[in-house]
């Protein structure tokens, strides 16, 4: 590994883009395997590089970067928060009555993948098991929904149309329809906050008059590695930062051509003594297209590589708790899982 | 600039120097035509005319009975007619029917056949119209189906759905389709070499009345006519004297008086003189003595000469038509078959059988035609039968053909043909199997892609490769993809986009117009007109019409005339140079295909044309009225000159092409980019594309199959084709849009498997639902017992339904949206025991005794109850179906496909976090191993996914038609545009390290089908089971939950590997181990350790041995064989 001392720095620190494939991919700076360098992990050094700047947050997305982590960290974050942090999803449906055209199991499918506001911190895990199967939830553990609506012929319809919306009514089922019906005291603990569905316009089924759907479902606690449902993530995940270096000078029509080549904002153009020359502006916005290397006179003269452990984050919730804290609830479930893996350590018996 | 020169002189500089204006979208008279004819529209037409006018002609055929017995008694019709399709609800009480209430109720789909009659009552003239003489089923979406002329909205309250293209029958609740078959076209010459290399013609004439065969052979140099009715080959210039032309002369002169015509004539000529025949009467003589005697009872007896006779006129050659015995017309026929092989035999000019143009296609209104006529010919034999034997009979009242008319010979007559698919009609020697087939429901498109489906009548078996192959003249006619693999590869064949298939037309129009355009007619000349140099012969539907000196004007004009609409735009003309002939075709079952015209290198349809088209001022009929676009047979197309593409138009250029992508057919017309795929690729996904789930028919949830397969939510493909959207695939879709990465994963992905995303999965990706039905009908008996329905069982105790009738409602029927287990009861029948009437004088029990018949669920898996139907079926019994339904969501093992025959079982699922990802997050629905790739050589499915991704980011669909499309290079701009991979490769980084791929993977969407094929349906375990009662081996195959074999082959491992007691396990122990006693003595199986044979007990000694093997000792002793067992002890 230690070939070439020169270019150490790039494998330890670069992933580079070639034009046909990713070189340096593995992180590679375990404690030894480079003569010279220190890897041995310490906290100092560890948060002296660590940092997480929030670039981006709103309620339903937010964009951090996370610098100065190794990537399997990183991945267990966005693991994590896809599969491990919990949230409330439908998970029992009681089909009383369902005349609709919908089949009572996809119509069940269909609820369940309904994002549903409810802190999921705030409620228990149903215990899984036979003998519990049968039981009936209870105000720790289970949120009660109901949907009944029945469609009708709009009275006051003009005679000659034919418009569904205008000849029926309730002839669209939308997750505004839902109603919560607290059990035990959850109406008195839950006063302040509304439980139902994160949307109030998801579509569940359509119905004609004389159709009707009269459903009592259950939601429970639940983690996404279960079901796709209770995943609290549109989807998270992360890109390393993108790094763009030009080797040479590049002028006039190439470097048009250049600029060309990559995301807007990338490479912006500047007058040098008349002539115009590319300058790396902004390399996060590139989306890592390596249109520039289909130009044979420029794939020379750049240098495309991402930083190793610069890792942009994205997370894009579903609406039941806002990103920041979902990545908070990520880190928590992390540690809870650090922690167990330290307890049984220490109660093994070495022997 | 010379060649240039020569082909253009003729137009003027302006002319040259004039922009080309191409015709931007000469596609779009595609919908126009599939909205007249093509596709199912050939069936419909031919169904068509069998019930308006062909019924009509066989009735004049058959009008008139009469009676042997009574020369003033006579029936005679006067009229026949099909009426619309009705279902009788109690006596002489009928109301309209639809076709969807045939199909739930397991009734026919048939309308009445009545028939306006005169006859004679004593004497007494009566005319009775309107009588009933039986049912026809009725083609959907014929004119007298309920559903023609209705729209979209008119028949989906008919519970039908308007997609649906008609064009089959329903038949006891089942759909049938009548498949077109293809035959070798009747009543032309075929001149062809046998296997010795012989040159010999055959004629299979077929007429109204007769079929037969007559073949032309050569043997040592002399002609011979071959027939079935004469004993041996008959010389043919007897034949010829046998017609009337006596003098030699006159033979040779019809033949040909070139000079090796006649060298080779000579043999025959001289063979006759031989024999001593000069005269008609002697040749007569000669010819009744080697007829075969065929058995004529009634009808005065003939001499031989007459029998000779009639046999010339009417058996050999029957389709040329012999007036009052003017054999002229025969004769020059036969002469012409002669010169044919004559000439055949210097040059090597035989015919090709498997050339389109020589083939016909028989189609639903033929084939029914044939039927009807049978039957309507044995319901008149049986009507005369009966007034034979009533008549001399002296009776009180007078004797009255009406009441004997018996409706259901004719109905069950067509019934029964339609459903078991038999065609056996003795007139014609026809004994057809599987002409009928049920409608596949799998999906849309193999519902359509059955209506397209041509078989042909060779013999499956066969190993020729002749039929088989791919025919140059199938260009445009056939699709070259939609073939099965196998046994039936080549001889089903599919029609393409655009081919139509004629129906019999008029011919005395055109034998007129024939004529009047120069024809001269072939009676009135001497016979040696017909080999003159100078001469053409002038064919009509393979009856020589006469000769014609200038035959380039002919067919000029007669196109001409065809084109300002003066003849059918169906009838065709070609020459043939090679045969000096111009054939005119009327017939019905000719291919045929729309082409735009082209006059002086200019195609007539112009841009104006295609956007009054668009605007709906134009039709298609008027492009074919104003001779813009003209129908060209498969004859007619080798005489044209027909450019691709527009830019390929040269001066000679005569027609042009009006979509090339048009000579794929239905199930070929889905697969994009099917251009860039190895050929057989598209033949796989062609039998692939039968078999994706997906959605039906707008109807699909009314209906009640037996088997039904639909996706929970199927999609549009991103990458369309022009054919997806002109047969409506995008409405009824059979697959979803799966992002694929192509790469490895983890090694459950060999061998074409496929990994799937879990969180796919959970939202939906392949779900399908499995319908099923159960059906059950209660019966009246003869006794007067009936069946009964019982309510559900309660248990004693807690006055619960016992377990078996948890489902069952108070009526003893299951309930809906219940969920029901294997063996519980669906309809709590019960029956009588005594079914029959009990004989007289027994007496008879009070109250019948009844027995129970449920009707039980049987599945490994649990399915739901989705709808009760309740009715009668048209014999009055109460019917009971019940629909049952089950949800499916992907497992391993389940079948997938793309749209480019690259099939693959799901071999592993990954939760989402363990997936791949690239820097927008997104992860792929499936991974597919690039290993694919390589040896399938399917490119389109790579364009397809860049074209798919494009589209995606776009917002809009792409198109991959065939021989079109959007191109690679536009589409991987638009990929750069939004800041993605020119070559479709994206960075991704492992789910599971976190760390990124070291290669690029391709990355986007690509249309995937889920196929009917799934694991559950399949996976078959068993430990202990059944055992069949004879052998008391293991019962075999999973439907009787039976073992697994341990075959012949595993056999000679063991016992290669010397695994002796491993081999005794599983071949006896495991199997039908048995304990016998045997005598020691006698070596006899005795019984419980006494031995019958020695009557002692004392040598008798008990082993074990395989049932079947006790089971051969016996019946070996039933048939006198003794096999004795000798004993001795392993440790002496």
């Amino acid at each position: 590994m230690a070939a070439t001392m020169s270019n150490v720095e790039e494998i330890r620190n670069r992933v580079i883009l070639g034009e046909f494939d990713v070189k340096n991919v593995h992180s590679s700076d375990f404690p030894g395997n480079y003569p010279g360098y220190d890897d041995t992990w310490n906290m100092q050094k560890f948060q002296k590089n660590f940092r997480i700047d929030v670039v981006h947050l709103d309620e339903n997305s937010m964009e951090f970067d996370m610098v100065g982590i190794d990537p399997a960290i990183a991945n267990a974050f966005r693991r994590i928060l896809l599969a491990e942090v919990p949230t409330m999803a439908i998970e029992k449906v009681f089909v009383y009555n369902n005349t609709s055209i919908v089949q009572d199991e996809v119509l069940a499918q269909r609820l369940g993948l309904v994002p549903i506001k409810a802190d999921p911190r705030l409620f228990e895990y149903r215990n899984a098991g036979e003998e519990s199967a049968e039981e009936e939830g209870s105000e720790i553990d289970t949120i009660q929904l109901q949907l009944k609506i029945k469609c009708s012929r709009n009275p006051r319809a003009s005679k000659d149309s034919s418009d569904p919306r205008e000849l029926y009514l309730n002839h669209m089922v939308y997750s505004r329809d839902i109603t919560w019906v607290p059990i035990g005291n959850q109406a008195d603990v839950f006063a302040d906050s509304v439980i139902g569905p994160v949307h109030d316009d998801i579509l569940i089924a359509q119905l004609r008059p004389g159709q009707e759907l009269d459903i009592i479902m259950n939601c429970v606690k639940g983690v996404g590695k279960d079901h796709a449902k209770f995943s609290p993530v549109a989807t998270a995940s992360y890109r390393l930062l993108p790094e763009i270096t030009l080797l040479e000078l590049v002028e006039g029509e190439k470097a048009e051509r250049l600029k060309r080549c990559f995301s807007r904002g990338v490479i912006d153009i500047e007058d040098v003594n008349g002539k115009k020359v590319a300058k790396v502006v902004n390399s996060r916005l590139d989306t890592c297209s390596r249109e520039v290397l289909r130009h044979d006179d420029l794939k020379d003269v750049v240098k495309l590589g991402r930083l190793r452990d610069h890792f942009i984050f994205t997370v894009e919730s579903t609406g039941i708790l806002p990103p920041d804290v979902l990545v908070t609830e990520a880190i928590q479930v992390l540690m809870v899982k650090c922690q167990r893996f330290l307890n049984e350590l220490d109660s093994t018996n070495m022997e | 600039m010379e060649v240039l020169g020569g082909e253009f002189c003729d137009m003027t500089p302006q002319e040259l120097a004039a922009p080309v204006n191409t015709i931007t979208e000469k596609w779009k008279l595609l919908p126009a035509f599939l909205k007249v004819k093509g596709l199912v529209k050939q069936h419909i037409d031919s169904f068509n005319y069998f019930i308006n006018v062909e019924i009509k002609k066989i009735m004049k055929a058959n009008e008139k009975i009469t009676s042997d017995a009574d020369p003033m008694w006579y029936l005679k019709y006067l009229n026949i007619y099909v009426g619309m399709p009705d279902v009788e609800e109690s006596f002489n009480v009928t109301r309209p029917v639809s076709p969807h209430e045939c199909r739930l109720r397991d009734m026919t789909y048939s309308a009445p056949i009545t028939v306006d009659i005169e006859y004679t009552r004593g004497s007494q003239r009566i005319i009775r119209n309107a009588l009933p003489i039986g049912r026809m089923p009725i083609m959907l979406r014929s004119s007298n189906c309920v559903l023609t002329g209705k729209t979209a909205m008119e028949v989906s309250k008919l519970n039908e759905c308007p997609l649906d293209p008609g064009g089959y029958f329903i038949v006891k609740g089942q759909e049938k389709v009548i498949l077109i078959q293809e035959q070798l076209s009747k009543n032309r010459i075929i001149v062809e070499q046998d296997r010795k290399g012989a040159v010999g013609a055959s004629v299979t004439s077929s007429t109204h009345e007769k079929k037969s065969r007559t073949n032309m052979i050569v043997k040592q140099g002399r002609f011979y006519l071959r027939h079935n009715t004469l004993s041996e080959d008959a010389p043919i210039a007897i034949i010829f004297k046998g017609m009337g032309v006596e003098s030699d002369q006159e033979i040779v002169q019809m033949i040909g008086t070139e000079e090796h015509v006649m060298a080779s004539f000579a043999p025959s000529l001289e063979e006759c003189q031989k024999a001593q025949i000069f005269t008609q009467t002697q040749a007569l003589r000669y010819l009744g003595n080697k007829v075969r005697r065929q058995r004529m009872w009634g009808g005065p007896k003939k001499t031989k000469m007459e029998e000779a006779r009639e046999l010339l006129a009417s058996l050999i050659l029957t389709h040329v038509p012999v007036k009052e015995f003017n054999f002229r017309a025969k004769c020059i026929y036969l002469a012409v078959m002669v010169r044919r092989v004559i000439l055949a035999q210097g040059a090597n000019k035989v015919d090709d059988r498997d050339y389109y143009g020589n083939k016909r296609l028989e189609l639903a209104g033929q084939l029914l035609s044939l039927l009807f006529e049978d039957l309507f010919k044995k319901f008149n034999s049986e009507l005369k039968k009966i007034a034979d034997q009533i008549i001399p009979k002296q009776r009180a009242a007078q004797f009255d053909v009406v009441k004997h008319m018996r409706q259901d010979q004719i109905t069950n007559g067509m019934v029964n043909a339609i459903s078991t698919g038999n065609w056996s009609l003795k007139r014609f020697k026809m004994d057809r199997q599987g002409v009928t087939q049920v409608l596949s429901r799998l999906s849309f498109i193999s519902a359509l892609g059955m209506m397209t489906r041509i078989s042909s009548q060779f013999e499956k078996t066969r190993k020729v490769s002749g039929p088989r192959s791919l025919q140059p003249s199938q260009w445009g006619m056939l699709c070259p993809s939609d073939t099965p693999e196998g046994e039936a590869c080549g001889l089903v064949k599919n029609l393409a986009l655009m081919t139509h298939i004629t129906t019999d037309m008029e011919d005395g129009p055109i034998i007129k117009l024939a004529f009047n355009l120069g024809v001269e007619d072939v009676n009135l000349l001497c016979g040696e007109e017909l080999s003159y140099p100078s001469v053409f012969l002038v064919f009509l539907n393979g009856n020589i019409l006469g000769v014609i000196r200038d035959h380039q004007k002919l067919v000029s004009t007669f196109r001409l005339m065809r084109r300002a609409g003066f003849i059918n735009e169906f009838v065709s003309i070609s020459t043939n140079m090679t045969d000096r002939c111009v054939y005119i075709s009327s017939d019905g079952g000719r291919l045929c295909r729309p082409y735009i015209i082209v006059k002086k290198g200019r195609p007539m349809v112009k841009n104006k044309h295609i956007e009054d088209l668009s605007q709906g001022y134009r039709t298609f009929e008027d492009f074919l009225h104003e001779g813009l676009v003209e129908y060209l047979d498969v004859n007619e197309e080798n005489d044209c000159q027909i450019a691709l593409y527009e830019h390929m138009i040269c001066k000679v250029t005569t027609h042009l092409e009006i979509e090339p992508f048009t000579l794929l057919g239905v199930c070929a017309g889905l697969i994009p980019y099917p251009h860039h795929n190895q050929s057989p690729r598209n033949t796989y996904q062609c039998a692939m594309g039968k078999q994706a789930m997906g959605t039906i028919g707008y109807n699909q949830r009314n209906r009640i199959d037996t088997l039904m397969y639909l996706l929970a939510y199927p999609q549009k493909p991103m990458v369309k084709t022009k054919t997806i959207e002109l047969i409506d695939f995008e409405k009824l879709p059979a697959g979803q849009n799966a992002t694929v990465a192509v790469m490895s994963y983890s090694g459950y992905d060999i061998e074409d498997a496929l990994i799937l995303n879990k969180a796919s999965l959970d939202r939906g990706f392949g779900r399908c639902l499995v319908y099923k039905n159960a059906k059950c009908t209660l019966r009246r008996y003869t006794n007067q017992t009936f069946d009964k329905v019982m309510g559900p069982m309660l248990d004693a105790a807690t006055r619960k339904p016992i377990w078996r009738h948890n489902i069952l409602d108070a009526d003893g029927i299951c309930s809906p949206g219940e969920k029901v287990e294997n063996k519980q009861v669906l309809v709590n029948k019960s029956m009588p025991t005594v079914t029959q009437t009990p004989l007289e004088g027994s007496t008879q029990p009070g109250q019948p005794q009844y027995r129970d018949v449920p009707i039980s669920y049987k599945g490994s898996t649990d399915s739901y109850i989705e709808k009760v139907m309740i009715s009668s079926n048209a014999e009055d019994a109460f019917l009971i179906k019940i629909l049952l339904r089950q949800t499916r969501r992907p497992e391993i093992g389940d079948k997938f496909s793309s749209r480019h025959g690259q099939k693959g079982v799901c071999g592993l699922i990954v939760p989402q976090e363990d997936m791949p990802f690239c820097d927008t997050g997104i992860c792929p629905d499936i991974i597919m191993n690039p290993h694919g790739y390589p040896s399938r050589m399917t490119v389109g499915k790579l364009i397809e996914l860049l074209a798919g991704k494009a589209g995606v980011l776009d917002g809009q669909f792409h198109y991959g038609t065939a021989f079109g499309g959007s191109k690679v290079k536009d589409v991987c701009e638009d990929l750069i545009r939004y800041g993605y991979n020119y070559q479709g490769k994206d960075y991704v980084t492992s789910g599971i390290t976190g760390e990124p791929l070291e290669a690029y993977i391709y990355f986007g969407p690509v249309y995937y089908q889920k196929l009917k094929h799934m694991v559950l349906d399949k996976m078959h375990a068993r430990a202990r089971g059944p055992r069949a009662v004879l052998t008391r081996q293991p019962t075999e195959g999973r439907s009787r939950d039976g073992g697994l074999r341990l075959g012949e082959m595993e056999r000679d491992c063991l016992i290669g590997y010397g695994a002796s007691m491993l081999l005794l396990e599983r071949l006896m122990i495991s199997s039908d181990a048995f304990e016998v006693d045997v005598c020691g003595q006698c070596g006899l199986l005795g019984y419980s350790g006494w031995c019958h044979y020695c009557k002692s007990s004392c040598h008798v000694s008990s082993l074990r041995i395989p049932y079947a093997c006790k089971l051969l000792f016996q019946e070996l002793q039933s048939m006198n064989i003794i096999p004795r067992l000798k004993l001795s002890r392993y440790n002496e």
